[in-house]
């Protein structure tokens, strides 16, 4: 085999993972947390994209649309967060799917209202826009280098954030026992909209960061949020640990699978099965391996400690 | 029994209308609005047949788009393959090789689904069956013989002598009577002994649990029931549409199925039934005024999860029980 | 419910008997989704065709109604039959996608309609499923990708690898450059299409660098042709790894390319029946009115769209407005008759244009504007492989 090859697709692989990650992430934490469903997570994913794109063309810097991005998103965030999540926090989650699956036609419709069908290619600065050798004969885009680190320091910043600081502790208490924490006189409600907000922003960060690859389009949230769910689950529902090592196990395998299986495939049957029959099996991969892991774990990789 | 009540009533003249309307609609010359209805009938068996699990058992399932296709699949595929060769086995014309193949491929799939599914609890059961809802739907996406993401066409209607499909009067009718069967399976169901257990598991599943009853098996067996019958409605889409493509089965259509569940009111007969009504004439409704409708129908979704906690029976039946 | 249903009831009564003096054409696209994207120039083709017409068919005034498809197979037969049942269409129009195409097909045939479709093309619908009442201003699948294939062997191009989303038109496309392609095809990919596309090609990219190919042909129609161009640019493949696609480039992903400067698209080349930069008057009033009106280049899209309401206007002019005179309509229609904005073509027995396909680049106009230009014509009066498997004569 080709181990340069399998390098770059590797590197493909974590990137895809720690994009992922920052999507499931916000997920993760906002359900964990709050207890909530939010199917329209996907849609704050778009949200963001959306927002940071525009901003790209009116102050000619991709970073600093960035920087101007993320609060608004935090802030559209906050929004749902008052105006509709709020409300349904005390229902079932079957409230929860119906409730944001209606915010998802809203902001789907409105988007489309607002900025049209078109989406943006969103330009890159030059300095990102190349390519880098890592080492010999392994080439990748620059910018895939960039989202590999926005990620990593992300899931690092959550890390200190949930394990380190005041607000984490809260957050921990709160998940596990709101009347307690209500009790020492602390306002849950402003601390909810606080993680939902932050949830919001990171599911916004992970749309304006795949924009420059993709695209940002009125589709965009649909797409993720699936894979968002698979990774949240496989990972244990609120556990931040089980999000990032399921976000990329998902990426590595979904992106080594595409690359690798037909080959593999070859192996054991005629060229013109394995050609039909390996794009088929990789479009399933990750529902399999949900479905395998859950068989096997009903809660997942790594379930968060009772409450 | 003999002395009605509201739901009752209200379950009588929906009903009714549902059967009095659509004649009228063909013989005023709107034969759209008769085919509406058509869609609007089978989909509400297949709400009828998701608030057996949804409703009654509280299994939230995110995957019921998966037994429509599969069903319209098992119509689609016979008379391919009789039309065009091959696959002996299942080729044919005939309705009762096509419901058969609908009903019994609906129930396998939804018993090895189910199986693994209701190991899990809450958001993971959502979850765990809408991905098996998209590998059903990549599964079907796959396959060129079908069309893949194509879809196939279903050239000639499943033939039911003396009855003729492509009358659309005669399909509406097979639809409706389909239906009311449908509600009567349901609630026999919920009110026999099983439907007990399977209510009070949801209510507390410990609880069952120590009484002694084995509630796996008893969602199970809910579930592979409501799997078949709504492999069923899909067999009658397929009929109607004569189209079949894996578009059908993909998870905005499952959460459309649970909307028109909740939206109705889950836990009744005539729920699911108004919901499918409320759902089809709203999209037909506000469609008609806008491409952008699925703003207001979006807003609506959420007010209906917000203030309408019974659905429309609720509203209709008024506060209390 | 009931009020509902009332409501609908009166809704129908009130609905006025078809004025005598028009012709009434239902047009079925996609205007919302993503897909809106391509809906949108159809329709913006389909309103200036009738203002250049004067909304007038001989002596009929046109009725235009306009359905959206949702990019869902089911919801475009619904739209289908309501301008069928409900609306009592002569002719129903447009047609982005394929699986919208064939699902609505029957619906419109059946009830003794005009189908023309504007876009898809399907293998099933120019063979085995082919009707006398169907016509297509656009192509069949695979005539594109096939010249495509020619224009490789024509460049002495060796060796290729080749990605396409993985559905039916994508392996149409693939099969297409297959046929005429002679050198040998290093590698393949299908890539996930559906629900969750797959829109990030980075594992695919490298494999195809890897491969040591001479040449990439890739088909990603709508966004996803964006993103493809975009990580081709950002992979830096343009001098290792030259591109040759079909509807990945158009005149919907060139402005916004171009926004975003993502020059490696300059000079890629792809294969067409229609350019914009085709000398014949009728084009070049379409393309100069359109840029006009619109601010932009049409697409090959919004070319199919115009051309389907010029059509359908030599049909009903040759039977003087009688719309009850199908086999005039249709003979007349068979004739293609009319000033096509890609000059002339024919019909085959299956309702098919037979027409040239020419090589397009991906050039800056005098305005600095992103566009394209014919190079070279490849097929002269091309006809669709599938066309014997129909049995129309």
């Amino acid at each position: 085999m080709d181990y340069t090859l399998l390098i770059v697709q590797t590197l493909n692989g974590v990137q895809l993972g720690l994009l992922l990650f920052l999507v499931a992430s916000g997920l993760t934490l906002v359900f964990g947390i709050l207890d909530f469903v939010n199917l329209a997570h996907g849609s704050i994913y778009m949200v963001g994209a959306f927002i940071c794109a525009s901003l790209t063309f009116v102050v000619g810097n991709f970073l600093l649309a960035i920087l101007i991005a993320l609060p608004l998103t935090a802030a559209v965030g906050y929004g749902i967060e008052r105006l509709l999540a709020r409300h349904l926090y005390a229902r079932d989650h079957l409230d929860h799917v119906l409730g944001t699956f209606g915010l998802i036609l809203v902001i789907d419709t409105s988007v489309h209202l607002i900025w049209g069908p078109e989406g943006f290619a969103v330009p890159l600065p030059a300095w990102l826009d190349g390519q880098v050798e890592i080492f010999t004969g392994v080439v990748i885009p620059t910018y895939r280098l960039l989202i590999i680190g926005v990620g990593l320091a992300v899931a690092g910043g959550l890390y200190w954030l949930v394990n380190f600081t005041r607000l984490g502790m809260l957050i921990r208490a709160g998940a596990s026992n709101r009347v307690m924490v209500s009790a020492l006189g602390i306002d849950i409600q402003w601390l909810f909209a606080l993680v939902f907000a932050l949830g919001a922003m990171l599911a916004g960060l992970a749309g304006m960061l795949i924009s420059p690859i993709t695209e940002a389009s009125i589709s965009m949230g649909g797409e993720i949020i699936i894979t968002a769910f698979v990774v949240i689950i496989i990972g244990g529902i609120g556990s931040m640990k089980g999000a990032f090592f399921a976000a990329l196990i998902i990426g590595l395998i979904d992106t080594l699978g595409r690359s690798f299986l037909d080959d593999i495939f070859k192996l054991f049957m005629s060229s013109d099965a394995a050609e039909t029959s390996a794009p088929a099996i990789s479009s399933m991969l990750i529902y399999i391996l949900m479905a395998v892991i859950l068989a096997v774990r009903p809660q997942g990789l790594f379930p968060p400690k009772v409450r | 029994m003999l002395q009605l009540t509201r739901t009752d009533w209200l379950t009588l003249v929906v009903m009714l209308a549902l059967l009095i309307l659509p004649p009228v609609f063909l013989w005023t010359g709107n034969e759209f609005y008769l085919l509406l209805a058509t869609r609007l009938v089978i989909l509400a068996i297949a709400a009828v047949s998701l608030n057996l699990v949804l409703g009654y058992g509280g299994l939230v399932s995110f995957g019921h788009a998966a037994y429509i296709g599969i069903g319209a699949y098992a119509v689609g595929i016979p008379v391919y393959h009789e039309t065009y060769g091959g696959f002996e086995a299942v080729a044919g014309y005939g309705a009762g090789i096509h419901i058969l193949l609908a009903v019994v491929i609906s129930a396998i799939f939804a018993l090895f689904t189910g199986a693994i599914s209701l190991r899990t609890k809450g958001v993971y059961f959502i979850m765990i069956t809408m991905a098996f809802g998209m590998m059903a739907y990549y599964f079907f996406l796959s396959i060129d013989e079908y069309g893949g993401d194509d879809g196939l066409v279903i050239d000639i209607r499943s033939e039911i002598p003396p009855l003729n499909l492509d009358n659309p009067l005669q399909l509406f009718m097979i639809a409706y009577v389909s239906l009311v069967i449908a509600m009567i399976v349901v609630k026999t169901i919920v009110n026999s002994r099983f439907g007990m257990v399977l209510q009070g598991a949801k209510g507390n599943n410990e609880r069952m649990v120590t009484m002694g009853y084995n509630t796996y098996f008893y969602k199970l067996t809910a579930y592979v029931i409501s799997g078949a019958m709504c492999g069923y409605a899909g067999a009658l889409l397929g009929n109607f549409t004569t189209f079949v493509s894996p578009d059908m089965m993909g998870w905005s259509r499952s959460g459309e199925l649970m909307f028109m569940v909740i939206l109705g009111g889950a836990t009744t007969a005539i729920g699911p039934v108004m919901g499918a009504a409320g759902f089809i004439l709203l999209e037909e409704f506000l469609s008609s005024y806008t491409i952008f409708w699925h703003l207001p129908f979006g807003l609506i979704l959420i007010a209906v999860v917000l203030f309408a906690r019974g659905g429309l029976v609720g509203l209709i039946k008024g506060k209390g029980k | 419910m009931k009020r509902l249903l009332s409501a609908a009831i009166a809704a129908t009564m009130f609905t006025l008997p078809a004025m005598a003096a028009e012709v009434k054409i239902g047009f079925v696209t996609t205007l919302t989704t993503g897909g809106a994207v391509i809906g949108n120039d159809q329709k913006n083709a389909v309103d200036l065709a009738l203002k250049h017409i004067g909304g007038k068919m001989g002596d009929l005034d046109v009725n235009l109604i306009y359905g959206d498809d949702g990019f869902k197979p089911e919801t475009g037969k619904q739209v289908t039959d309501k301008l069928v049942k409900q609306d009592d269409v002569t002719f129903v129009a447009g047609y982005i996608w394929s699986h919208v195409l064939l699902a609505s097909r029957k619906s419109v045939l059946d009830a003794g309609k005009f189908m023309i479709s504007a876009n898809a093309g399907p293998s099933p619908i120019a063979g085995k499923l082919c009707h006398e009442n169907f016509f297509s201003t656009s192509w069949q699948n695979d005539q594109t990708p096939m010249a495509m294939g020619e224009v490789l062997n024509q460049k002495g191009v060796k060796s290729l690898y080749i990605m396409a989303p993985n559905y039916a038109a994508g392996k149409n496309m693939v099969t297409g450059v297959e046929r005429t392609f002679k050198g040998k095809v290093l590698g393949k990919d299908l890539t996930k299409w559906g629900a969750d596309a797959q829109l990030d090609f980075s594992a695919e990219l490298a494999k195809a660098k890897a491969s040591g190919a001479e040449g990439l042909f890739v088909f990603y129609p709508g966004k996803a042709g964006g993103a493809f161009i975009k990580q081709y640019h950002q992979a830096g493949l343009k001098d290792i790894l030259p591109l040759y696609s079909v509807f990945t480039v158009d005149a919907l992903s060139l402005p916004k390319l171009q926004a975003a400067n993502f020059e490696s698209v300059i000079g890629s080349q792809t294969t067409q029946q229609w350019d914009p930069s085709l000398d014949n008057p009728q084009n070049k009033k379409f393309v100069a009115d359109f840029k006009a009106a619109y601010g932009t280049y049409p697409s090959f899209y919004a070319a199919q769209a115009y051309d389907s309401i010029m059509l359908i206007k030599s049909a009903v002019e040759a039977v003087k407005g009688d719309l009850t005179d199908m086999d005039g309509m249709r003979a007349a229609m068979k004739a293609a008759n009319y000033p096509s904005v890609r000059g002339k073509y024919s019909y085959g027995n299956n309702h098919m244009p037979v027409q040239n396909f020419y090589l397009r680049e991906v050039v800056k106009d005098s305005d600095g504007t992103w566009t394209t230009k014919v190079v070279k014509t490849v097929f002269e009066n091309h006809q669709d492989t599938y066309a014997s498997e129909c049995s129309l004569k």
